[in-house]
């Protein structure tokens, strides 16, 4: 368990692709069965046990550790698995958690055996079979075992949060590296497989035959969009490409085939290979055709697309009763085919698949399939403006639920990856406004140690003359490096501080000007201002705007009534910048 | 009848200050005289009237700030008492840095320890740490929260040489303070078997010249030649934890950027900074280490200078002892966070 510990670490930390892929394939080749094989499970989210509640573990370690520093620990690290697991007294450290013994002398030296580090395997067995009365004592046992890093891996193990950046296909492209294997064969025979798994690493490493099964309903990697820049306008013509709405929902690839016994067998990946067709069984009953498409994942009531915050309601719920199904109804709005029965059609030019898709969703002809609408254009400013506002050009209710448009050349193949030149996608530009700091805020989680949340706001006049009033707070939008010059910023400007709150010093002469990007605005009676900022981020910092000459409250209230209705909410801003 | 500890010791806009000998403990600002625990840029400052301090921290006070650091020096030889004042003075090991002591003061039966920054782990390149049995027991907190547990530093090292196997065509950049940390890291290294030249960032330099001239191997350490730079595939490259992430770097052959700190043992810290390997190696006491240590000295009352004052406040509190947070400003702090960026490189406590 402890060099399993030791590889998601590294991978956690580890950006590139390749070195991914290399301490992958170096982990596999250097451990054995069947514990490697766990590991692929475990990474590839095909580990089956129930998982274990937070609140299992908060229990085990409130009867070890001194509430008051666990309070303080957990405040500051900002994570439950990794606080428990670095607090965790192991036996013979256990300083922080007995209490100083009454008149003197010191805690023993611990045990004398030292206590049996599990593998990965014997962890994954016995879950698979354990009590769950037996499950605290167990998961005690070997918390006790494990050093900070296998009891960190542990515990994101069983409460399954095991989140290091390894895709399902990495982890197949890392196995099929071992030997002379193209990742695309793994991924054929994935979904007859099983963990361990070792048929598949004796066939890839060459000591066996390939495994005898065969997935009616492979995933393939999916095609990717550019975003669109500038100066792409100039190089394509508008006639040689084709437009669809950008959804604010999550990309899906629905498959399905018959096995060797005719039985149907379907499947939903995620786009990176995750199966998760449990997480759809309604959308699942959808698939009647045989073949592969692409589509996007979205929440449809009474025909209309809701937010995705209503999505993702439906994707932190861990399981999957009747009543959540008819709350939040999934949805597949289906914009490409990528195979129709066995026939490849990946080569075939766009507007061909296309033709194909109309085709099989009409014959489908099921409420929960339906096709994402081509928007008409015959220029690039037409699009903007249909971009601009697509309720106006039939988007209708579900206008809410567009993040922009996605841009095709009528003749691009499906390529996997991110080929450049063919798909493009245009996000809807953001509103913005110039803000001044009021409050910082500590983080969470990985950024608990900074000032990381920063509410701002806007001037209006007051009864004493002008004042700010805030309009908003945002969290994101800055680089690592901006984040640690405003968090700086915060601590160096206090005036007051109310729990993980500071304010900031701001007025007319003194003040930090932010510039704030957000999707859209809405009246709101819970804010002092009366408005709310749909997504606002920091767009950029003005460290050279002084306060006074930050936007005011009647800035807000006219695009406000503007609503989304203009073609170029920015474009006085833009052009300003660009000069600037 | 004993001194109250706040006779002997009190808390001004400078810095710690015994009034009885009129000298202030690595004061923050121009002193007419200054006891200097350690030549960290945060508790050795240049400009002070006389500095008393160890033979090596005066040396590294030189090199950081020019032979005119102060008016006058005079060297401390350690465990040693001297008179000033009213109140005797010595110098004990504090396991920190080279050169580093803990301060201890002695005055009508009352003994207050000044324990700067330290630690109790093993490490090459200084003095171990000496426990000096005391009424008053002054400690930092750097790491004072049990989520803070350093490991065997051997295992981090060891972390770093497998990476290197794993990826030999590409240059590991260590980041580690220049005093202190970068020579520690170095004599790991070379205690791991690790036998080719490490390379270093010309901010490095002088301090492990010194380090070398004061009998510590730290083996081959040339400095990286700007031309060399892409030429070092393979190579262990030890620089300022303000460059790993700069221009610097970057010109190096496919860098994983390593940092060699305490504050890398909580994820999120590691990953704000881009790190890709993290090497939990600190040269401050880690949460144990410091209740152990409150705990050997005996001290009835403690007082906790910086870092996370209030754990440790706590901890002492629930055993009977008396403790106070001092909330000082001016020293390590929480994090390198509120370090002026540009002056990293030569600042910088050796969390
Ligand atoms: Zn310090
Ligand atoms: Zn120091």
């Amino acid at each position: 368990m402890n060099r399993f510990a030791a590889l998601l670490d590294r991978l956690a930390y580890e950006p590139r692709r390749n070195a991914k892929l290399r301490l992958l394939t170096d982990y596999f080749r250097h451990t054995a069965d069947p514990e490697r094989g766990y590991a692929l499970a475990a990474m590839t989210g095909a580990l089956t046990f129930k998982e274990a509640k937070p609140g299992l573990i908060r229990g085990l370690v409130e009867e070890r550790t001194d509430p008051e520093l666990f309070r303080m620990s957990y405040h500051y690290v900002g994570d439950l698995a990794e606080t428990v697991a670095l607090i965790w007294p192991a036996p013979g450290h256990q300083e922080a958690a007995i209490p100083f013994p009454q008149g003197g002398g010191d805690i023993g030296p611990g045990h004398n055996n030292p206590p049996h580090v599990p593998s990965l395997t014997e962890v994954v067995e016995t879950l698979a079979t354990m009590s769950k009365s037996d499950l605290p004592a167990k998961v005690a046992g070997w918390l006790d075992a494990l050093d900070e890093t296998g009891r960190w891996a542990l515990l994101k193990l069983i409460t399954r949060e095991l989140r290091v950046g390894v895709s399902a296909r990495l982890a197949k492209t890392a196995v099929a590296q071992l030997g002379q294997v193209e990742p695309d064969e793994v991924e054929l025979i994935w979904h007859g497989l099983e963990a361990p798994y070792q048929d598949l690493f004796a066939w890839v490493e060459g000591r066996g035959d390939r495994p005898e099964t065969s997935n009616p309903a492979p995933f393939h990697p999916p095609m990717l969009a550019h975003p669109l820049e500038d100066e792409d306008f100039g190089k394509h013509a508008a006639a040689d490409f084709m437009a669809e709405w950008k959804w604010d929902g999550i990309r899906l690839q629905a498959a399905a085939g018959r096995d060797g016994d005719g039985r149907s067998v379907r499947r939903i990946y995620s786009r990176t290979g995750e199966d998760v067709s449990r997480a759809f069984p309604d959308l699942l009953e959808a698939l009647a055709f045989e073949g592969s498409i692409d589509g996007e994942l979205l929440i449809v009531r009474e025909g209309r697309v809701q937010s995705f915050n209503v999505l993702q309601q439906r994707l932190n719920r861990k399981a999957v009763t009747p009543k959540l199904i008819a709350e939040f109804p999934a949805h597949l709005r289906v914009y490409d085919i990528l195979f129709e029965g066995t026939e490849d059609l990946r080569a075939l030019p766009f507007a061909e698949r296309r033709r194909r898709l109309e085709a099989l969703v009409a014959r489908l002809a099921d409420p929960r399939i339906d096709l994402s609408p081509l928007v008409p254009f015959a220029s690039w400013e037409e699009l903007a403006a249909a971009r601009a506002d697509p309720a106006a050009v039939g988007a209708g209710p579900d206008a809410e639920a567009i993040e922009g448009c996605m841009i095709k050349r009528a003749d691009s193949p499906y390529l996997p990856g991110r080929p450049k030149g063919y798909w493009y996608k245009w996000k809807r530009d953001p509103y913005l406004v110039d803000a001044v700091m009021m409050y910082g805020q500590r983080g969470h989680g990985k950024r608990s140690s900074f000032y990381s949340d920063y509410t701002f706001g806007v001037w209006r006049d007051g009864p004493d003359g002008e004042e700010l009033v805030p309009v908003g707070k945002a969290y994101h939008g800055f680089t690592d490096e901006e984040l640690v010059k405003l968090d700086r910023y915060v601590r160096n400007h206090t005036v007051n501080r109310f729990g993980p709150v500071r304010e900031v010093e701001y007025g007319k002469e003194k003040g930090l000007v932010l510039e704030v990007a957000f999707e859209g605005l809405q009246r709101s009676t819970r804010h002092k201002s009366g408005v709310a900022m749909r997504f606002p981020r920091i767009n950029r910092i003005r460290w050279d705007k002084p306060a006074a000459e930050a936007d005011r409250i009647e800035t807000l209230e006219k695009m406000l009534e503007r609503g989304e209705k203009e073609v170029h909410p920015l474009k006085d801003r833009q052009t300003e910048r660009s000069k600037a | 009848m004993a001194l109250r500890s706040t006779d002997i010791l009190t808390q001004t806009p400078q810095g710690l200050y015994c009034p009885l000998g009129d000298f202030h403990i690595d004061p923050v600002r121009p002193v007419q005289r200054a006891l200097i625990t350690h030549g960290h840029s945060d508790h050795a400052r240049a400009g002070h009237r006389s500095v008393l301090a160890t033979r090596e921290t005066l040396r590294i006070m030189g090199v950081r700030y020019g032979e005119g650091f102060a008016g006058s020096t005079q060297e401390a030889p350690l465990r040693e008492s001297l008179r000033i004042g009213d109140a005797t003075v010595r110098f004990t090991p504090a396991g920190h840095v080279l050169g580093s002591a803990q301060i201890v003061i002695e005055a009508g039966g009352t003994r207050v320890v000044v324990s700067g920054d330290y630690k109790r782990a093993e490490d090459p390149t200084c003095l171990a740490y000496e426990v000096v049995p005391c009424d008053v027991f002054i400690t930092e907190a750097t790491f004072g929260l049990p989520v803070f547990r350093h490991p065997d530093t051997r295992a981090e090292v060891r972390k770093l040489l497998d990476s290197v196997a794993l990826f030999p065509e590409r240059a590991h950049i260590v980041g580690a303070y220049a005093l202190g940390k970068a020579q520690r890291v170095m004599a790991l290294l070379r205690e791991e078997g690790y036998d080719r030249p490490i390379y270093l960032h010309g901010a490095m330099e002088r301090l492990t010249e010194l380090y070398k001239s004061e009998g510590i191997p730290l083996g081959e350490t040339p400095k990286v030649a700007a031309s060399e730079r892409a030429k070092l595939a393979g190579a262990i490259v030890i620089c300022p934890p303000s460059s790993i992430q700069d221009l610097w770097s970057r010109r190096f052959p496919d860098p994983v950027t390593c940092f060699a700190s305490g504050w890398m043992r909580v994820r999120a810290r590691a990953r704000q900074k881009g790190v890709e390997l993290p090497l939990v190696i600190s040269d401050h006491s880690d949460w144990d280490d410091l209740c152990r240590t409150i705990r050997e000295t005996g001290a009835g009352e403690v007082w906790v200078t910086h870092g996370q004052e209030d754990a440790l406040v706590h901890w002492c509190t629930a055993r009977g002892i008396r403790a106070r947070p001092l909330h000082m400003l001016g020293y390590g702090d929480e994090g390198e966070a509120e370090e002026p960026q540009a002056a990293t490189a030569e600042a910088g406590d050796g969390a």
